[in-house]
């Protein structure tokens, strides 16, 4: 049986308003984002504009800036926001007991 | 005693009464006849319950409360102000022996249940004690969580929880000395400020970044522990406790950081865990807790629960108000009118060492959520509600909480606040104040001797006056009569101010840094340094930042702004650098790096060469080229490679060439005297000096230098940040060229006699640029907006400040001269370059 939930580390291994990536093995990397108020959210490492790593932008708010032309994706939704148009691949993602979680079948749909 | 004979005789009753409602026909029961609830847990909510149920039906039930505590219901909420010394445990009692007598309640005190066995209907106490019943309300509450670091048992280490922690607490006190309380959540503060109150010195370690992370943001976190620093407490966040040191009792608190921290007492306030454990075993259904029904049942219809220990809905509580609220639903259960727990809303208020703190609903932004925030630097408040479609969803008040009871109740009903909005954030006496809503008629209402701007003392006459004398823009109106000018808090009245007088006259002022602030850069650079500001959270607080962490363009602007200002003790935010900053590489379109080392003065050597040359082909570059700045790119490096590139060509003895940052770039030279016909002076030796002064400083921009030998100019030095053009008399020093997007040729500065001399003339220069030019703005674009002569004067002309420019370069520089890359490749900051894990799907049957 497999877990519907994969472990993948302790949060704190995320930096504050940081990012870290999570490779799938024949699919797309996935993007792990803490926020300012340490809350945690998960995106396909894709920039709906010409698939910039979304990981390595600046976290502000609950939206990063894509580090390659400076689009503002909301980390909820994986929505681009203000003029741009575009959506990011969410993954659902959970903290319990200060482990990060992430949704197996989401981490799938997204190969 | 009274009340043990009485629990006598309630253990040997025989369960399973035949009474119920109906058959009772509204006629008074005996006590005997009556079905007998049994409450484990003598607490807030266990008590709450039954005071709930004998409002309903006095006579409903036979009770009996069980408590593993030997005290009779207490209000755990007040056990800070006990521990404070404010007040003494007879005062926090909330129901003494004779509510127990007076309405028939067998309390059974200083005794645990351990077990519960359903079939038959009993419960076993430590005792030894049988009690039968024919309900069961389980309320046991939480256990305090205790991290497993090595020495977590030893004598010493308490938690934060019962009246037996306090008087241990008060015990270790009277003897004095230090204590450590881990965990800086609301129970860890409650706990310092007592124990500082009663004179330990006291230190909190804090795991997160900001103090009570869950139920304030960071900007309040900053605020409250500025405050409770002021006060003495030592705290420590982003702290990680590896063990507690001692010998049979505890003697200190080390750190995964090595530090050690002496204490003869340590408090652990991590967290608390739903007790479950009776029911666990028991076999009820348990999740985080006990699973219950809107009507607080579990998942047997003969046991009931309440309280912390319960799941409701997915959710766990560990506030009072929505215990009382579970306590209502469930009596009204209990008594046959089920109305059902329908979830809570929660709130917290509180005082911190008297420091006055609000946080309700969702306050970390949500999508499509709208942050309104004022920061009152001069009276310390910070107020921020979180507004989605039309409605309030979160309030986060610090300093000033007022009005937190009001946004709540906003916040509750799901009120629409549309035509609250301009001026919700000043509280509802104004926003309801005569039921003005329009802002500018707010403000005109105001009398002329109301008071404006706080921190200088401007009143609104004082502000018309200045508007009538001919200020019709927000910055003449600082410079006017200094309203707006320091805090800026008050930078919307004065708009609608001079909206209210001149229409559309009003003059934009300079464009802000961004939408975050009210601010222009000069305005932040000049309060930066003038009140002495240390990070960015205090920047975005004492300037009145309007979102909770600021923006992609203003934290990096924010960050070089305090490193400039502050060399060698700023500590640099890497979150607020762009990725090229921070990965020390350029990104590419495809996610790649390009890798460039410093080749000083465009000089290489065959060891050099040899080394990119086995790093392209160790790494499988998939291209390598000459630069327009005189080195060499090696292109399509992965980050996860870049630590063991940079150490190959640190081996070399290659470090960064900096062509990522907003830095010294190159330094362009050509050949010059030492080999060139028409050499004046040696411009390669020259550059390379140069080069080898200004490597690594951080500047507003990319700078560039170049150093040609004679006016041919082969290394284009005309279009360069700072140029050096070799003659026979000396040094032709140029400034402001830019190549880019418009090209600028230089503006000629002045002639020196000396290399010494134009090493001195561009240590000040450069220093110049870093201390007044605004974020992102070239030499180029500066020196058009200053004029050329401002330069002269301050480099050329004014010996003694050029002197003070360039000795500030050279100690700014004495902390900027360590190869990143060198850092990075013997681990610094291995989570930028590492995956934080890897996923290999295995045997998908999808
Ligand atoms: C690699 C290089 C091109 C080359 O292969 O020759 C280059 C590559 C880039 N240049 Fe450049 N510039 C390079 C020399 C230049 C030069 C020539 C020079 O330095 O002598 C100029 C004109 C001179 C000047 O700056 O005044 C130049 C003017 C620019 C500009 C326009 C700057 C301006 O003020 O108008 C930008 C855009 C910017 O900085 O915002 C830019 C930006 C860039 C960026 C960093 C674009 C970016 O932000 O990602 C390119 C990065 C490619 C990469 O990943 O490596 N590059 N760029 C050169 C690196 C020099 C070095 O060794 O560090
Ligand atoms: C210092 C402090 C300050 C607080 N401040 C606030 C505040 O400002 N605002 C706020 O809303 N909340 C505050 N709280 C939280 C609040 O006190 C709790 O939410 C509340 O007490 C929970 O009620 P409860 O009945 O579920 O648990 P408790 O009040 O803990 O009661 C559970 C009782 O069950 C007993 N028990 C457990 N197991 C057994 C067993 N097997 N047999 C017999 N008895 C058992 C325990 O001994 C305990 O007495 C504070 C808590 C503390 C400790
Ligand atoms: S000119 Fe510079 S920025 Fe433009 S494509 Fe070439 S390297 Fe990139
Ligand atoms: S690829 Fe993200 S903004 Fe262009």
């Amino acid at each position: 049986m497999t877990a519907d939930w994969l472990d993948i580390g302790w949060l704190d291994q995320i930096p504050v308003r940081g990012a870290r990536t999570v490779p799938v093995a024949g699919g797309e990397e996935i993007a792990v984002f803490r926020t300012g108020d340490n809350q945690v959210f998960a995106l396909v490492n894709r920039c709906p504009h010409k698939g910039g790593p979304l990981s390595q932008g600046i976290v502000h708010g609950h939206s990063v800036a894509c580090p390659l032309h400076n689009w503002n994706i909301a980390l909820k939704t994986g929505t681009a926001q203000g003029e741009d148009k575009g959506c990011t691949p969410t993954v659902p993602v959970k903290i319990v007991s200060g482990r990060v979680l992430i949704g197996r079948a989401g981490a799938l749909a997204a190969a | 005693m009274a009340a043990f004979s009485r629990l006598e005789l309630g253990t040997m009753e025989l369960s399973g009464s035949e009474w119920t409602g109906e058959e009772a026909g509204g006629m008074p029961r005996p006590p005997q006849a009556r079905e007998h609830l049994v409450v484990i847990g003598n607490g807030m909510a266990g008590c709450r319950a039954i005071e709930e149920l004998l409002a309903r039906d006095p006579e409903r039930y036979r009770v009996t409360i069980i408590g593993a505590e030997p005290h009779v219901n207490y209000n755990r909420i007040m056990l800070s102000p006990v521990l404070a010394g404010e007040k003494s445990f007879e005062d926090i009692v909330l129901n003494g022996h004779d509510w127990y007598r007076d309405n028939g309640i067998e309390l059974i005190a200083g005794d645990a249940v351990i077990s519960i066995d359903r079939q038959a209907k009993n419960v076993f106490a430590a005792s030894g004690r049988v009690v039968s019943y024919d309900r069961l309300l389980l309320a046991t509450g939480s256990d305090p969580f205790i991290i497993p670091v090595p020495g977590h048992d030893l004598p010493g280490v308490i938690s934060f929880r019962d009246m037996a922690d306090v008087d241990r607490m008060l015990m270790a006190a009277d003897m004095g000395g230090d204590a450590v309380v881990i965990g800086g959540g609301l129970l860890g503060l409650e706990a310092a400020h007592g124990l500082s109150l009663r004179g330990m010195k006291v230190t909190v370690v804090h795991l997160m970044p900001t103090l009570m992370e869950r139920q304030l943001d960071e900007a309040a976190g900053w605020l409250l522990k500025t405050a409770l620093e002021g006060r003495g407490q030592t705290i420590l966040t982003q702290a990680d406790t590896a063990e507690i040191v001692g010998d049979g009792a505890v003697e200190g608190v080390r750190l995964k950081d090595g530090t050690l921290i002496p204490a003869s007492l340590v408090v652990m306030a991590v967290g608390i865990r739903p007790n479950v454990k009776l029911a666990r075993e028991a076999g009820l259904a348990v999740g985080r807790g006990i699973h219950v029904d809107d009507h607080m049942v579990t998942s047997d219809p003969a046991v009931l629960a309440v309280g912390e220990c319960v799941e409701h809905d997915g959710q766990v509580y560990g506030l009072v108000a929505p215990l009382f609220e579970m306590c209502r639903a469930l009596a009204d259960g209990l008594v046959e009118k089920p109305t059902g727990y329908k979830g809570s809303v929660t709130s917290t208020k509180l005082k911190v060492s008297g420091i006055d703190v609000f946080s309700a609903g969702d306050f970390s932004a949500v999508e499509g959520a709208e942050d309104i925030v004022l920061r009152d630097a001069s009276r310390g408040v910070y107020k921020r509600v979180v507004v989605k479609d039309d409605r309030i969803v979160g309030a986060v008040l610090y300093g000033d909480t007022g009005d937190g009871g009001w946004y709540f109740d906003l916040l509750k009903r799901q009120e629409d606040v549309s035509e609250l909005r301009d001026l919700l954030i000043f509280g509802q006496a104004f926003a309801q104040g005569g039921g003005v809503s329009d802002p500018k008629a707010a403000v005109a209402a105001l009398s002329d001797d109301a008071e404006i701007c706080g921190c200088n003392g401007v009143s609104k006459g004082q502000v018309l006056a200045c508007i009538d004398k001919g200020a019709c823009s927000l910055d003449a109106v600082r410079a006017g009569c200094k309203a707006s000018a320091s805090c800026g808090s008050c930078t919307g009245l004065v708009e609608n101010l001079l909206a209210l007088k001149l229409g559309d006259e009003v003059q934009a002022g300079p464009k802000t840094m961004c939408k975050c602030t009210s601010f222009g850069h000069d305005d932040v650079r000049r309060e930066i340094v003038a009140q002495g500001m240390r990070s960015i959270p205090e920047v975005m607080q004492k300037l009145h930042w309007s979102t909770p962490d600021g923006c992609s363009s203003c934290r990096p602007a924010l960050n070089y702004y305090l490193l400039c200002a502050l060399p060698g003790d700023y500590a640099d935010d890497q979150q607020s650098r762009f990725v090229n900053e921070r990965m020390h590489a350029n990104i590419q379109k495809d996610g790649t790096y390009s890798v460039v080392p410093r080749m000083w003065g465009g000089i290489t050597n065959p060891r050099e060469l040899r080394a990119i040359a086995d790093v392209v082909e160790k790494f499988n570059a998939p291209m390598v080229k000459v630069t327009g700045g005189q080195r060499l790119d090696i292109f399509g490096i992965k980050k996860e490679d870049l630590p063991a590139v940079w150490a190959d060509l640190n081996a070399a003895g290659m470090v960064s060439g900096h062509a990522y940052g907003k830095s010294l770039r190159t330094v362009k030279t050509c050949v010059g005297s030492e080999w060139c016909r028409f050499g004046t002076q040696d411009s390669t030796g020259l550059g390379v000096k140069i080069e080898r002064m200004t490597w690594g400083s951080w500047m507003p921009h990319k700078f560039k230098i170049a150093v040609s030998g004679c006016p041919r100019n082969c290394a284009e030095a005309t279009i360069k940040d700072f140029g050096v053009v070799c003659v026979d008399s000396g040094y032709e020093l140029h400034v402001g060229g830019n190549g880019g997007i418009h090209v600028r040729a230089t503006d000629f500065l002045c002639k020196v006699a000396t290399e010494e001399e134009a090493m001195h003339y561009c240590a000040a220069f450069v220093q110049l640029y870093r201390e007044e030019a605004r974020y992102l703005e070239r030499t180029a674009p500066w020196i058009e907006r200053v004029g050329v002569e401002y330069i002269r004067e301050r480099i050329a002309d004014d010996a003694e400040g050029r002197d003070a420019l360039a000795a500030r370069f050279l100690f700014s520089q004495s902390f900027s001269q360590e190869d990143p890359w060198a850092e990075r490749a013997a681990g610094a900051d291995r989570v930028q370059h590492s995956h934080m894990a890897e996923f290999h799907p295995v045997g998908e049957s999808a």
